[in-house]
């Protein structure tokens, strides 16, 4: 504690920053919640994260760590679970955390065999570990927070990293004074005023991006980008024709790349899901038509929804999205959405709780978005009628999560040997008979995958019952719609989700193997700025002002990104937790009850700390963290621990006020 | 003091070479600080009551007329992750191929490992605790750690 009591004055200080950056660990305070059944693992698991500086709450049993993770949306940022445990699967506590917190989820075990690895990776958790665990390990796990959020930025300020990077150049040099000089109140803050400042110069700089507000995928708002989509045609659907086509005002060219990619992530997915639910496909065909009338061209959807039907091999998915990556070489785009929507598969219940990340989402608007979603994916024959063309391939089976993630865990190898064994690509080709024909679908085709995670979810969670009463309504036709109006916030919260996931996924993928993946994905991902933005971002700005973003991105971690801005307030998150809460209720379950949940009800809780800012500053952090994604990375690359902790006076989301820390 | 220091080390030494510890241990114990000053004793204190625990666990099962397979390899595996989580290096390997006795449904040869596992838990129980009163021992006489 006396490392981080002196970090925090010479932080005040603020011409200390470097000190505290030398002496602070950068991600400190991180909010992990451990679950183990073991209490050796779980002790010993608790004293490593504490020694790294985090904030350790464990629980020896998942149901309540759910409901310690339900209550507090807000309190965590990264979850570590152990595989094995006697009340609930670790598979499916990550499912659930997926889908209704998507915060990032480590596996442990001292199962080492494969195929519980891949299951792990195919549920999307963002990493594996085996027991024993080394706390050299743990040091690092912040990385899949940061990670996360990054992937969630990328996607939605994909084409604003010029503007970032123009912003960064213009805003740099005040930044850091202001940095600086407003230690007092904590760089984090004055770093989320930065950004705040950015983006609003940004916004007025660029004219024809418009303020950056987090848009909200209504479902006309989706209706309208499906519909560009299709027109341009999957392979054609980049965001400024897409853009030009919807004709929206106040819509930018990035909200439209974000929505774009999870949309591609969508598609893929909803392709990767195999033939698992015909029976649901069946139900869901009936309703498709009625709700999704105006849904004519959703290539993607429709080979989404073919797939769905079987008709395809969920196998030509994979061989689909194979071919995708393979051309992601040249499209960075591509190659995010292909490991994107492998997440979408897995996390197909973040894309559900997205909404509850995003403020505010009109329920209803999103819910019309989840209706277009659900019919392309239910109707394969409409589908297919529409797109015929372009998608003879995926046959989406939105059946059954074990098909999808099959077909995601093909994908994650794909992405993942993209570069490096090619072979893989060839082999999910053939075993898809070479149905694969639509590369381009899961790129271009991110509406669909809004639309069909929700259908996706809703078929997930009918057949795995993961998804729990999320899901339920979405089992039938008529609930198809209820699914989708309770869903819609849901699902327009999981289009940003699906791009973080992927994100995380293919880090995670990529991140069991070795290192030198990392740094290809990264390669591969295809910021176009990334790092580059980064390394210029990290020098310029003061590594408080990393630390910041990483801060933000920590208490953010599990709001869903909107473009733009992250402006998911705590308070905010709470009531999308507590609508969506209600919306569970409405969907025959209730798993949250009431926002307060007894957190410490029985099992070993330690402490959850749920720090709630107030929303301004909350949302000052997202914004800050847009911008912060970039200086982020660069002070995580080039600094990775000498960023000094994120300690905020301000009581940062989630971020203890230095006292607190342990040392 | 310095005999202390000495035995303290040679023994320490010894539950390495034998395998009884293994590295992992080593990360326990530099986990210890002075906010946790006995946290090695209490993990594996914690460990212990834990897979007496299992052990009677395991016994029980496999003395069931129909072996619930499924339930012992839940334990073993349990038991696997909390000994390895420490270092109780034989303890593990007792485990591992206690559970692929119970992969092929040999409730025989399961009995066999759960001997072995017991076995080899006590001795690591033993060494452990030998450990610990050395360690006060030389700690009474002034002695810090870490040691060498």
């Amino acid at each position: 504690m006396n490392l981080v009591a002196s970090s925090s004055v010479s932080w005040k200080s603020n011409s200390n920053n470097s000190d505290r950056v030398e002496k602070n660990e950068f991600p400190a305070g991180l909010r992990v919640l451990v679950v183990d059944d073991d209490p050796t693992c779980l002790m010993i698991l608790e004293k490593m994260l504490r020694n790294c500086h985090y904030e350790v709450t464990k629980s020896n049993r998942a149901e309540i760590a759910l409901s310690m993770l339900r209550e507090n949306r807000n309190g965590f940022d990264i979850v570590i679970s152990d595989v094995h445990m006697p009340d609930m699967d670790g598979f499916k506590l990550l499912e659930h955390v997926g889908l209704e917190m998507d915060l990032p989820v480590i596996m442990m075990s001292a199962d080492d065999s494969k195929d519980v690895v891949m299951k792990g990776v195919t549920h999307g958790a963002c990493d594996y570990l085996i027991k024993p665990v080394r706390i050299e390990a743990l040091k690092n796990i912040w990385q899949h927070v940061i990670r996360k959020k990054k992937h969630e930025w990328k996607d939605k300020d994909f084409e604003q990293s010029t503007n970032v990077e123009d912003g960064d150049q213009h805003q740099k040099p005040p930044e850091d004074v202001d940095y600086s000089s407003s230690a007092n109140e904590g760089n984090w803050k004055s770093s989320k005023r930065r950004k705040e400042e950015e983006d609003e110069t940004e916004e007025r700089d660029d004219t024809s991006t418009l303020k950056k507000p987090r848009v909200v995928w209504s479902v006309e708002l989706h209706q309208q980008f499906v519909q560009a989509v299709n027109q341009l045609g999957i392979d054609k659907a980049v965001p400024k024709k897409i853009l030009e086509l919807m004709n929206v005002p106040g819509l930018t060219r990035e909200n439209v790349a974000s929505h774009l990619q999870k949309y591609r992530l969508y598609l893929r997915r909803l392709s990767g899901v195999s033939q698992h639910q015909n029976g649901l496909n069946d139900s869901f065909m009936g309703h498709p038509e009625a709700a999704y009338g105006t849904m004519t061209s959703f290539s993607g959807l429709e080979l989404q929804a073919l797939a769905a039907t079987g008709q395809l091999p969920a196998q030509s998915l994979a061989t689909f999205q194979a071919a995708a990556l393979g051309r992601s070489a040249t499209k960075s785009a591509i190659s995010m959405p292909l490991v994107d929507q492998r997440n979408l598969f897995s996390f197909e219940n973040p894309k559900l709780r997205y909404p509850e990340g995003q403020q505010q989402l009109n329920n209803s608007n999103k819910q019309i978005n989840l209706l277009h979603g659900i019919p392309t994916t239910m109707e394969p024959k409409q589908l297919a009628d529409l797109h015929q063309s372009s998608q003879s391939f995926v046959p989406m089976n939105m059946q059954g999560n074990a098909r999808m993630q099959q077909n995601n865990a093909l994908l994650m190898h794909m992405s993942q040997q993209q570069q490096k064994q090619p072979s893989r690509g060839q082999m999910l080709n053939e075993s898809n008979n070479g149905q694969v024909s639509r590369p381009p679908l899961s790129m271009s085709q991110p509406l669909s995958s809004n639309g069909i995670p929700a259908a996706i979810l809703s078929r997930n969670g009918i057949v795995d019952n993961v998804r729990g009463p999320v899901y339920n309504p979405v089992s039938q036709a008529s609930s198809m719609v209820d699914f989708s109006l309770n869903q819609t916030t849901e699902l327009q919260n999981s289009f940003p989700l699906v791009s973080s996931n992927s994100g995380m996924s293919t880090l995670t993928s990529k991140r069991l193997i070795p290192e030198e993946v990392n740094s290809d994905i990264k390669g591969s991902r295809g910021f176009p700025v990334g790092y580059d933005i980064f390394e210029e971002l990290h020098q310029q700005k003061s590594q408080d002002w990393g630390i910041q973003n990483v801060g933000s991105a920590f208490g953010a971690s599990d709001h869903s990104s909107i473009p733009g801005t992250l402006d998911v307030s705590p308070s905010m998150l709470v009531q999308q937790g507590i609508s969506s809460m209600k919306k569970n209720g409405q969907n025959g379950n209730s798993p949250m009850g009431e926002p307060q949940l007894n957190l410490f009800s029985g099992g070993n809780l330690l402490t959850v700390k749920a720090e709630q800012l107030p929303d301004t500053s909350y949302q000052s952090n997202f914004l800050l963290e847009q911008f912060g994604q970039d200086d982020l990375m660069s002070a995580i690359l080039k600094q990775q621990e000498s960023v000094g902790e994120v300690e905020t006076e301000f009581g940062f989301d989630g971020y203890p006020p230095l006292d607190n820390l342990p040392v | 003091m310095e005999q202390l220091q000495r035995k303290l080390a040679e023994y320490t030494t010894s539950l390495y070479n034998e395998k009884i510890l293994d590295e992992q241990f080593i990360q326990l114990q530099q986990l210890q600080d002075e906010s946790n000053p006995d946290f090695v004793v209490e993990v594996v204190s914690l460990f212990f009551e834990d897979s007496e625990r299992l052990l009677n666990e395991l016994a029980k099962a496999l003395n069931q007329a129909n072996v619930d397979f499924k339930k012992l390899d839940a334990h073993v595996h349990q038991m696997k992750g909390s000994s390895s989580s420490i270092g109780a290096q034989r303890v593990q390997r007792g485990c591992i191929a206690f559970r692929n006795y119970c992969d092929d449904r040999n409730v025989e040869g399961c009995l066999k490992c759960l001997q072995q596992v017991k076995n080899e838990y006590t001795l690591v129980k033993n060494k452990l605790e030998t450990l610990f009163k050395l360690e006060k021992q030389f700690v009474d006489a002034g002695g810090s750690f870490p040691i060498v």
